[in-house]
């Protein structure tokens, strides 16, 4: 299968700290990655140089076979490339249908950029977009902040499916939340493969990506330590990796 | 159930229990006092109250983007100023207000540029240009108030009809465009979503900075022009008028279920805020109360709204986090 992201040499420093060693790393398409890593490991500062929020101050990247720099997240979302922050993914007092279109309303009597949302359409779409992974809600119209952990990811979920996006980043999706929340994250995310969706899953809670996952890249201090596909490894190898770094 | 379920969450939108309050001070005064709601008292108090519901709906946007602005006091009378001052050099009236419009609306450029630029919060640089506004009207009178030039089109902003003055229609055109703007465009969207969560924001593309920028502009220009239809129905530019404005119309934004961390408001809540201000100060005048128990009511309204929206948020949170542990 090809490689739908290839990183080659990647630095970055934060004020005389080297937070990324030169780091290359090949996605596969249509595949589900457990990139996994103690606190300050670098798996932040990866996932901001993918998304395009920050900028590596050295090495390439590479989308479907072309190179990129991605300026801003804007960019990398154009692109296909969607992130999902810990915490800040949705506007908790902002309902589901306005959430999902954020930045990206359907607009009518458009002046410029600026128009009037055609919220009928907003609505219907945001509720097959939910249905589409699987999640039942009642009304395109409740505030996020009524929804659960784990359907709030699902939500954003969707979001990133209805807009086609290529490759999902999760940054620690299944952080505070309950096994049961945990197991429906988990499910959205393996649904995701056979949706021709890469994702990427950021976790240091090794046994939530292991069930899942195609390929792990272990990583510490800035540095990728280890890079396998499952089968060629164990859930006690790497967690060996991950203590003893 | 479900029909009980939207009756419910109908009765905890915020400008709803606004409406409810207001309702309840209408027939409380109108029981003390009977010509309370006849048509002299009513030509009376909405003769006064667009002005404040205009400054209302700036500060209302802006607040719900996020950001505080303390100088609207110091605008409302800056603006109306130096229209009169212009004119009184020979700049056309039209032109004239056109300039005075601008100042206000580079004012809102200027709050906005200190508080985005610098990171300080908008309450410090708004407090600052507070005073600095306020001064700087004071100079522009050149020692004494000057008077008001009748070439100035006034009539068209407040001209008295039978019941209610040509600025309350002013006022109601403002609240139609913006509470479109703000609940049903896309750049309503971006103002909620800015003034909720401003990480989450700007990680979906929004340029959070621009969008609040926009509201400080926007904030100024309604003071200013408020401010100039005030003068406009005076016909006396004084350099004290808008004194203490700033907090009057956070209290309308607040009564009206504007949330002081941002994110949450509507225009039609900022407007009942703003005309309820109005009425419980005449209805205390009305009710032969000694007229200084106003700003004790106020008060009061303001806690008891500020109360009431924390707890119906807290609600709303909980039913979210029940859900998790189900």
């Amino acid at each position: 299968m090809e490689d739908i992201i290839v990183c080659e040499g990647l630095n970055k420093y934060y004020s005389g700290v080297h937070a990324l060693k030169d780091l290359s790393l090949k996605i596969k398409k249509d595949s589900v990655v457990g990139l996994i890593g103690d606190n300050g490991a670098g798996k932040s500062t990866l996932i901001k140089i993918l998304s395009g929020a920050h900028q590596p101050d050295s090495g390439h990247i590479y989308f479907e076979g072309n190179k990129v720099k991605f300026k801003s997240t804007k960019e990398a979302m154009n692109l296909g490339i969607e992130t999902i922050y810990q915490y800040s993914a949705l506007i908790p007092e902002m309902s589901i249908a306005r959430n999902i279109f954020i930045g990206r309303e359907q607009t009518q009597y458009n002046v410029g950029s600026f128009g009037l949302m055609k919220t009928k359409t907003m609505q219907d779409d945001a509720m097959k977009a939910l249905t589409d992974v699987e999640l039942h809600l009642r009304s395109p119209d409740t505030p996020v902040n009524q929804l659960s952990g784990g359907e709030r990811q699902g939500v954003v979920i969707a979001r990133a499916m209805y807009f086609k996006s290529k490759v999902l980043i999760l940054d620690e999706p299944t952080n505070h939340l309950s096994v049961k929340e945990t197991n429906k994250v988990l499910k959205f995310v393996e649904g995701l493969k056979s949706q021709g969706v890469t994702s990427i899953f950021i976790t240091h809670n090794l046994s939530h990506v292991y069930p899942i996952a195609d390929h792990l890249c272990v990583m510490a201090r800035g540095e990728k330590i280890a890079d396998m596909k499952k089968k060629d490894t164990t859930i006690d190898h790497l967690t060996d990796l991950l203590v003893n770094g | 159930m479900s029909k009980n379920f939207s009756l419910r969450s109908l009765l905890v939108r915020p400008e709803v229990a606004t409406f409810l309050m207001f309702l309840a001070i209408m027939i409380g005064f109108y029981i003390a006092n009977e010509r309370f709601l006849d048509a002299r008292n009513i030509r009376i108090v909405m003769g006064i109250t667009p002005e404040y519901i205009i400054v209302a709906i700036g500060i209302a946007i802006l607040m719900i983007s996020g950001e505080f602005d303390l100088s609207v006091g110091s605008v409302f009378a800056l603006v109306p100023m130096t229209i009169v001052q212009m004119v009184h050099q020979g700049i056309p009236p039209w032109f004239a207000i056109f300039l005075g419009l601008m100042i206000g609306m580079i004012v809102g450029f200027v709050n906005g540029f200190i508080t985005l630029r610098f990171g300080i919060p908008s309450f410090i640089a708004t407090l600052g240009m507070l005073y600095i506004a306020r001064s700087l009207t004071t100079v522009a009178t050149a020692g004494f108030p000057p008077p008001f030039p009748h070439i100035l089109p006034n009539e068209l902003f407040v001209y008295q009809f039978e019941l209610f003055r040509a600025s309350l229609y002013w006022a109601l055109l403002v609240a139609v465009v913006l509470g479109v703007m703000l609940h049903r465009s896309n750049v309503g969207n971006w103002i909620y979503a800015t003034g909720g969560d401003q990480n989450a924001a700007s990680s979906m593309g929004i340029k959070t900075g621009n969008v609040k920028m926009f509201c400080f502009i926007l904030c100024g220009f309604l003071a200013g022009f408020a401010g100039m239809i005030q003068t406009f129905r005076l016909e006396a530019p004084l350099p004290s008028q808008g004194y203490l404005l700033e907090l009057e119309s956070i209290a309308a934004a607040v009564i009206g279920g504007v949330s002081l961390f941002g994110g949450i408001g509507t225009v039609f809540g900022a407007v009942i805020g703003a005309i309820l201000i109005r009425f419980l100060e005449s209805g205390i005048i009305m009710a032969r109360i000694d007229a200084e128990w106003f700003r004790a009511g106020l008060g009061s309204l303001i806690i008891i709204a500020v109360v009431f929206n924390t707890y119906i948020s807290r609600r709303a949170t909980r039913i979210g986090q029940n859900k998790a542990e189900d």
